[in-house]
This record gives C-alpha cells, sequence and structure tokens, in this order.
C-alpha cells in the first residue's frame, strides 16, 4: 500500500520533471527561432515601436508610482540605520547604490512581468484561440516574425529604460525625504553620491542585468501565450504561470548576475 | 482530371494515432465551387488545413497547382498559400486592425504596392462583399455576418487562385446566409478561381455548388452534382439531406455496450 503510493508519488514527480524539461526545450526552441526571424523586427521598426508604447508606457504609471515610494521608504530606513554611526550624509548613496544596483532592475522587472508581461501572454493566447495565427500562417506571413519578434525586441528595449526610470524617480523619492523632510545636508546628499556610484562598476551593471530580465520576462510571457491551450481556461493559467514563472526567473538571475558581477 | 487545380489522393491523416481521415481521392477542377460535407467532426477543417499544408499527411498526399504540398519546404509552401485565400470559420479578424488593416494586411506584408494604391485596392475589396463604409470599424464593432464578409475580402485581397471556406454559414441569420451564398459564386466567377466549401448546410450549398462531397467515417461517402444527390437513394446521403436524426451515421458516439457499462460501472 505505503510502497504504491510512493511509486505513484515518483510517477507524478518523474513525469512534473518531463514536462517542466520540455517546456524548457520548446521556450528555447522559441526563443531560437525568434532571433531568427528578428529581420523585420528591425527592417520594419516601426512595429517593434508600437509594441514598445503598448509594452511600455502601459507599465509607466505603475513602475513610477511604485518607483518613488520605493525611494522614500529606502531613505527612511536607511536614515534610521546611518545616523546610529553618525554617518547620515551617506544616505544618498545608500539610496542611490541600492536602487540602481538591485532594487531599479529586479522591481521593475516584477512590476514588468505582472503588468506588461499579462498582458502579452493574454494577447498572444487569445490571437491563438480565435484561429489569428493560424490565419496568418494561412497567409503566407510568419506569426513568429510578425507577431513574436517586435514584441521581443520591444520587451528587450523597454525593459531597461524603465528600470532608469525607476532608478531616477527613487532616487527623487529617496531625496524629497532625506532633504526637505529629515534635514540632510543637500550638498553632502549629492556629492556623496557622485563620489561613491561609479560608472562602470554600478550603473552598466545595473543596466545589463535589467537587459537580461528583459529577455527574460518578455520570452516567458510570449512563450506561455504561444503555448496556451487555445481555450478560456488554457488562456488564464498561461497568464498565471506567466507572472509565477517571470517572478522566479527575475529572482533567480538576480542572485546568478549579482554573484559574477561581485566576483569580477 | 487534367484541369484539377487542388487533387487529393489516397489521403490519410490522423490526431495522436486515431486516424481521421482513411484513405480519400478529391478532385476540385479549375473554376468550379465544390463543397465538402459532413457532420461535425468527421474532419472537414484539417482536410482544409492539409490542403493548406499546416499539417502533414499520414499517407497519400494533396496536390496543389501540380506540386505535392507536404513536400515542399517552408518556401515552397508559403509560396503555394499565396495563390490560397482562407476564410477561417469565425472569420479569424485581427484584432488590433481595423477592417481597412485588416484587409491591407496581406497586401503589405506580400507586396511593395505604394499606399495610394493599397487604398484603391482595400476600397475594392471592401466594396466587393458590401462593406466600403466600414473600413474604419473596429472587429469588435462587427456583427458576425459583417466580419465574415470583412474576412472574405482579406481573403481575396490578392487574388487567390484557391478560395477555401470553412463553414461559412455556421451562425449567421438568413439574410447573411443570403448573401455569402451570392459572394462565393459571384466571387468565384469573377476572379476565375476555384472555390472548396466545407459546410453541413444542405440546402445552402446545393443551391450554387457545381459538386458535392459527402465525408463520413473518414472516407467519401459519396459525390456528384447537387441533383444527383438530391436523387440518391444511399441511406447515408438520405440521411443527410433530409436531416434525419438516426440513421448510418449514429445519434452516439462510438462507446462501450451502454449495459455493459453500466454493469461495470465503468467511467
Ligand atoms: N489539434 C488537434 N489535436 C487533436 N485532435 C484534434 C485537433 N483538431 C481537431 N481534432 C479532432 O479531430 C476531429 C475533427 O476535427 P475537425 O477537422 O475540426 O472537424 P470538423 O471541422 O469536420 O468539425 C475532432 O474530433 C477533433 O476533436
Ligand atoms: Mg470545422
Amino acid at each position: 500500500m505505503v510502497l504504491h503510493k510512493i511509486k505513484r508519488l515518483l510517477t507524478k514527480l518523474g513525469a512534473g520533471c518531463v514536462n517542466k524539461i520540455w517546456r524548457l526545450g520548446a521556450g528555447g526552441r522559441l526563443f531560437w527561432l525568434t532571433l531568427l526571424s528578428s529581420g523585420e523586427s528591425f527592417r520594419r521598426f516601426r512595429l517593434t515601436i508600437r509594441e514598445v508604447y503598448f509594452t511600455g508606457v502601459l507599465s509607466l504609471i505603475i513602475i513610477l508610482v511604485s518607483a518613488f515610494f520605493v525611494g522614500m521608504v529606502l531613505a527612511l530606513q536607511g536614515y534610521h540605520t546611518l545616523q546610529k554611526y553618525g554617518s547620515s550624509e551617506a544616505i544618498g548613496v545608500l539610496v542611490a547604490l541600492a536602487l540602481v544596483r538591485e532594487l531599479g532592475p529586479v522591481v521593475t522587472a516584477l512590476l514588468f512581468a505582472g503588468r506588461a508581461g499579462t498582458a502579452i501572454t493574454a494577447e498572444i493566447g487569445l490571437m491563438k484561440a480565435t484561429e489569428q495565427l493560424s490565419a496568418m500562417e494561412m497567409m503566407a506571413v510568419s506569426p513568429i516574425a510578425r507577431v513574436i519578434a517586435p514584441r521581443f525586441w520591444a520587451g528587450v528595449i523597454a525593459m531597461p529604460v524603465l528600470a532608469t526610470l525607476f532608478s531616477m524617480v527613487g532616487i527623487l523619492g529617496g531625496y524629497l525625504v532625506a532633504v526637505p523632510l529629515i534635514g540632510v545636508d543637500e550638498g553632502a546628499f549629492w556629492s556623496q553620491m557622485q563620489a561613491n556610484v561609479d560608472w562602470e562598476y554600478d550603473i552598466l551593471n545595473g543596466v545589463l542585468k535589467s537587459v537580461v530580465f528583459g529577455v527574460a520576462c518578455t520570452m516567458i510571457a510570449l512563450f506561455e501565450g504561444y503555448d496556451a491551450p487555445p481555450t478560456a481556461e488554457g488562456v488564464s493559467r498561461a497568464t498565471t504561470r506567466t507572472v509565477v514563472t517571470s517572478s522566479l526567473a527575475v529572482l533567480g538571475l538576480d542572485f546568478i548576475l549579482t554573484s559574477f558581477m561581485i566576483a569580477m | 482530371m487534367a484541369n484539377a487545380i487542388v487533387e487529393i489522393q489516397d489521403l490519410s491523416f490522423g490526431y495522436k494515432g486515431r486516424l481521421l481521415h482513411k484513405g480519400i481521392n478529391m478532385t476540385f477542377p479549375k473554376g468550379k465551387v465544390v463543397a465538402i460535407m459532413g457532420g461535425s467532426g468527421s474532419g472537414k477543417t484539417t482536410l482544409l488545413r492539409l490542403i493548406g499544408g499546416q499539417l502533414k499527411p499520414t499517407k497519400g498526399r494533396v496536390n496543389v497547382c501540380g506540386e505535392v504540398v507536404h513536400e515542399q519546404d517552408r518556401e515552397g509552401i508559403y509560396r503555394l498559400r499565396r495563390k490560397m485565400g482562407m476564410l477561417f470559420q469565425h472569420g479569424a479578424l485581427f484584432t488590433d486592425l481595423s477592417v481597412y488593416e485588416n484587409v491591407a494586411f496581406p497586401m503589405r506584408e506580400h507586396t511593395n504596392l505604394p499606399e495610394s494604391m493599397i487604398r484603391d485596392l482595400v476600397l475594392m475589396k471592401l466594396n466587393a462583399v458590401g462593406l466600403r463604409g466600414a473600413h474604419a470599424l473596429m472587429p469588435t464593432e462587427l456583427s458576425g455576418g459583417m466580419a465574415r464578409r470583412v474576412a472574405l475580402a482579406r481573403a481575396i485581397a490578392l487574388d487567390p487562385s484557391i478560395i477555401m471556406y470553412d463553414e461559412p454559414f455556421a451562425g449567421l441569420d438568413p439574410i447573411s446566409m443570403a448573401v455569402i451564398c451570392d459572394l462565393i459564386r459571384s466571387l468565384n466567377d469573377a476572379l476565375g478561381a476555384t472555390s472548396i466549401i466545407v459546410t453541413h448546410d444542405v440546402e445552402e450549398t446545393f443551391q450554387f455548388a457545381d459538386y458535392v462531397y459527402f465525408v463520413a467515417d473518414g472516407v467519401v461517402a459519396a459525390e456528384g452534382t447537387p441533383d444527383e444527390l438530391r436523387q440518391s437513394e444511399l441511406p447515408f446521403v438520405h440521411q443527410f439531406v433530409h436531416g434525419e436524426k438516426d440513421g448510418p451515421v449514429p445519434f452516439h458516439y462510438a462507446a462501450p455496450e451502454y449495459h455493459a457499462s453500466l454493469l461495470r460501472g465503468a467511467r
């Protein structure tokens, strides 16, 4: 009896693993095909720009508002700790580094997955369910070149821009709390930040992270939509999976990237 | 037939091992309107996908313009598809594009025509289906019949030599149905095209089709001109043409014997 249960559990586990690996392969294949058929999204760049508008501009508000609050909280928490050591002027550096190196890219990617990623999955899934992708194929137009690739590049372009804006607005939020509210010296706030934030080590690495997150989040959203069973239920499940998978991928990738960046 | 533009030879196909088509032979001569009829789930849509090269036959082949579809590479299949126009069951209009852009889509993708020429062509195609006035609407603002007609305008955007219709009458009111009937015949004759119509509406189809194939159990159960089929004594054709509930086509989906499964408590 117990043996039987264990056997069933193992079978289920194995099937789950095989399924996950299979999906990883299918996702990789779609990624490769997307890269191969990307020519058109650059030749007819208007297609990509249109998607940048939809993915980027639509998530702009939520990202900017979040950035503002994150920046303010960082300043409050940072000040609270730093003043114990009598170095409250370092608050500017703390806010800037936390945002540029970590919170900017990561929180932007998480919000992007929730706002733009789900929209992408639902859109592609519905296009599939209503046979729009099939119709395109019958018109001798590749849906990967015409629908998937422009959205992919739009996500890859939008993410670093959004992350940069996140960091900028976050720093503004931190400034408003630290200087006018708490009364930290304005000159010290900015000059310490300027002196201690390194262009290559901090800013470029942050941008690199957000590019990687852009690739991951957009590709996951596109794959989930493209792979969704063509039913209402299938699309709604795929949308949920987009958020879960993207979030995990972002946090996992962040750890990997950070460890490489610190080691170098 | 010498002037056959599409030929299906000994075609077998199945999803996941279960054979849906078991050796089908059909011929679609140039300039004709040919109907493929059969019950729901008899694999009519699948047959159109096989002609369009979206699926590969298990056995046998489909010839389009003298070329074997499944032996073509991607380029070849796309080249063949450019000669085809397909009207999907629910229209499959691109919901993010306006009516105008939907019809312009194939032209923008496959030609380098200047914008003024595209405009003239799009309005001409929309005029042919009676919807020139609707060019600025979005697909969600159209009724079912209008959406079907826009999809038709899009399907003929590049003057295809083969037009395929998947259940063009399904879910339409009688007036829209009559309009589509007229359009199928007149477009076919105006473009000099060959039309393949998949449907289960007997009355409408018999009015304008030149030739009809009946598909049942994966084979061609009967074929002929509408007049021949109306006279047919074949039980299956009789059941279908007169819409009888039970006959050679059983009311029940294939299942284990009822009594036995009750006793066994089977699902
Ligand atoms: N992609 C698919 N995978 C597996 N089975 C399918 C698929 N598409 C259709 N089928 C099955 O094939 C049969 C025929 O489908 P279809 O060609 O759409 O029939 P029709 O258009 O005549 O109603 C149906 O029983 C359907 O369940
Ligand atoms: Mg069908």
